[in-house]
């Protein structure tokens, strides 16, 4: 493998962690939406690229997945989703931007040294592919914590989603991946319709525990 | 018999689907229902047929060894005593219209797939496959979490649902590193995701990668299974869902969470490197049990308290499994069949008797055995059969559980000895009101189905008292080859 190619692969997978920091400082609906179809677009680069090196054409496929529904329907059809809530005006910060941010380059940090230490003899590629791609994972999971909105939580789903893609693909040959971003396409695709036609707003409507047992049936 | 037998693997995956296909498109309630029994009864013959022929070579995705046919045997079983049970209970929820015959529709299809899901989980020999397997039978079970469409289904399918998907989202993860430690030795391509190829290698893989991938597949399948902390979904799932989903849930789709962490746990073991697994299941499995048996204390709804209860078999499980060793691998396998067949069970009386009730409040459901001795008494059975009482099967399995333990590592044992003590505990204080006290609530006569119910309790009840000699040494084999 050359330089440049190994460069450009770096530079879009490094692009990904960098688009899922802008997730976490999101506080509008619509902005973090954007900053998702952002991180789908790079994802795609990615992965195109991926098969172009790899000489692999499935994951063409993959690549065509990532921009079509990802970067395209879902987005237009989240903006939509909210827009019928009502709720396209919602501020939500769970907890604070910066602390966020602070937790977001610890976990990227904590994955950086547990994925080069385990892996020194892995092809290089691959191997920061693998860090990189657990990074994503984890601000992922971070977004979804930090928010409360069953929206933002499904954003940060997909973007966790997307290191995975990003994980499968930079593992060389590894079979079944288109498969497995089809499988992950439908699932995302019942949430969000979930979503709409449920009316699903928040996690808890409230944070009174006294309502909340009364929700479980927890009543005394 | 190659050929006969590799045709008995495909029924046991085709028959749900084709069932699945027919019920979608059936108007009738009443010959749907019949139809999902014939069809879960078909599929279950063909699992036993299993036993009997040869077995067919492991291919690339399909694999049928000593080890996943005790789990489809089991989960063929208690999908069929379950659709038998499903049945009459469905009917009532027509008549009292929570249902309509187009959710019915719905549900006996997807009941269909997720059998097949939960099948496939168990025959794929690709880690691949099983993980979309798992991923099918999870999607499918939340669909029919929220079938009843209230505030609080809805909730309880949708923590299922984000939970449940950051689980598998980091068992993938996993997968993939497995896929990554099995390349440089096994080559590029479907090899290195099969698992007898994976097993036979194993010894060669980095060990690093492995521990790294274990840790990510016991928290992401962990999350299935029920483990503490990551078990918020179980209890809502199964207290909002259908009755016979509740069994389904608790008898079967742990069990397949736990298959693939039992897969991947001899996969390290073949690793002579690698971090042992034992430690991080024994942590997780007692943690999760005495977790779960103070949870059981504070329960006031009746389907969440059994659900508490599961939490805490399953820690117990893990944690035999986690000890290893032949006797303690024979007790979790021991163990883990019991418990499916009696909370089945349970499940079973209880959807009948909240079906009567009109509520699932312990408090307002009183003396049943005096209203309705066939219930009150399956229940009576039920309960004390899953708190461990002799001399139900139950009883046994966790007896060699904690004798293993202490002949082992006796400190392990006290708090082992500790959690079940104190979900006994429980389970006899909530027992004793709801069967024997002052009748309350509604005393309709009931219309239940009580051949499901009561041939799981026989079996628990005859495998506590007597375990045929060749059920012994199948299940000893099996317990070798968990190491």
């Amino acid at each position: 493998m050359n330089g440049l190619t190994f460069d450009i692969a770096h530079l879009l997978a490094g692009g990904l962690v960098l688009v899922s920091f802008m997730m976490l400082y999101q506080d509008r609906l619509f902005a973090l939406i954007n900053v998702f179809a952002l991180h789908a677009i790079v994802l795609a680069l990615s992965v195109a690229w991926q098969a172009y090196i790899q000489d692999a054409h499935h994951l063409y496929v993959t690549a065509a997945i990532a921009l079509i529904f990802k970067a395209i329907i879902i987005p237009v059809g989240l903006h939509r989703i909210i827009q019928r809530l009502g709720i396209h005006r919602d501020i939500e910060t769970a907890v604070g931007i910066g602390p966020t941010m602070l937790a977001g380059i610890g976990l990227v940090t904590l994955s950086m040294v547990l994925m080069l230490r385990v892996t020194p003899d892995a092809d290089p590629l691959a191997r920061e592919d693998l860090a990189f791609a657990l990074s994503i994972i984890l601000l992922g999971l971070l977004v979804m914590v930090t928010r409360r909105n069953a929206v933002s939580q499904v954003v940060g789903f997909m973007s966790l989603e997307n290191g995975l893609v990003l994980a499968a693909t930079g593992a060389k040959g590894m079979p079944l991946v288109v498969e497995i971003s089809v499988a992950f396409s439908i699932l995302i695709a019942f949430i969000v319709i979930g979503v709409f036609l449920f009316r699903i707003r928040e996690r808890f409507d409230t944070v009174d525990v006294g309502a909340l047992d009364d929700y479980r049936g927890e009543h005394r | 018999m190659t050929a006969f037998s590799l045709d008995a693997v495909a029924a046991v995956l085709l028959i749900p689907v084709g069932a699945a296909a027919l019920l979608a498109t059936l108007p009738n309630y009443r010959i749907t229902a019949g139809l999902n029994v014939a069809a879960s009864l078909l599929t279950l013959l063909a699992a036993v047929s299993l036993l009997v022929t040869d077995r067919p070579q492991p291919g690339q995705y399909l694999l049928v060894d000593d080890l996943n046919i005790v789990f489809i045997v089991l989960n063929t079983f208690v999908g069929f005593t379950t659709s038998v049970f499903s049945a009459s209970y469905i009917a009532h929820e027509l008549d009292t219209g929570r249902l309509t015959a187009a959710n019915l529709r719905f549900y006996h299809a997807m009941y269909q797939i997720m059998m097949f899901g939960m099948n496939l989980a168990f025959v794929s020999n690709n880690i691949g496959l099983m993980w979309v397997a798992v991923e099918l039978a999870t999607l499918t079970t939340v669909l029919m979490v929220g079938i009843y469409r209230t505030h609080e289904a809805l909730e309880a399918a949708w923590k299922y649902f984000i939970l449940g998907s950051v689980g598998i989202a980091l068992a993938l993860f996993g997968t993939i590193l497995v896929y990554m430690a099995a390349q440089p030795i096994v080559g590029e391509g479907t090899n290195a995701m099969v698992w007898t190829v994976l097993i036979e290698h194993a010894a060669r893989f980095d060990p690093a990668l492995l521990n790294v991938a274990f840790v990510f597949l016991l928290l992401g399948y962990g999350t299935k299974v029920g483990l503490a902390p990551l078990h918020a979904w179980l209890p809502d799932a199964h207290a909002e869902g259908p009755t016979p989903i509740s069994a389904v849930l608790s008898g079967l789709l742990l069990n397949v969470a736990l298959y693939a962490v039992l897969r991947f746990k001899l996969l390290l073991a073949a690793s002579p490197d690698a971090i042992a697994p034992g430690p991080l299941m024994i942590t997780m499995g007692l943690t999760s049990l005495i977790f779960a048996a103070f949870m059981l204390y504070r329960r006031r709804d009746i389907k969440r308290l059994f659900a508490y209860s599961s939490i805490e078999h399953m820690g117990i499980i893990v944690f035999a499994f986690g000890m290893g060793g032949p006797l303690a691998n024979f007790a979790g396998l021991l163990h883990m069949v019991m418990h499916s067949l009696t909370k089945s069970a349970i499940f079973f009386t209880v959807g009948h008797i909240a079906q009567i009730k009109r509520t699932q409040n312990i408090a307002d459901i009183r003396g049943l055995t005096e209203t309705h001795p066939g219930l009150g008494w399956a229940l009576v059975i039920g309960v004390v059969a899953i708190a461990g009482l002799p001399p139900l099967g139950i009883f046994m399995s966790e007896f060699l559980v904690v004798s293993s333990t202490f002949a082992r590592q006796p400190l392990l044992a006290m708090p082992l000895v500790f959690g079940i003590l104190l979900a006994f505990g429980a389970l006899l204080l909530r027992l004793t009101g709801v069967a024997f006290g002052e009748p309350r609530g509604s005393t309709a006569p009931a219309e239940a189905s009580y051949v499901p119910m009561y041939s799981h309790l026989a079996l628990v009840f005859a495998a506590g008292i007597y375990l045929p000699p060749p059920l012994v040494i199948w299940f000893q084999h099996v317990a070798n080859l968990l190491g």
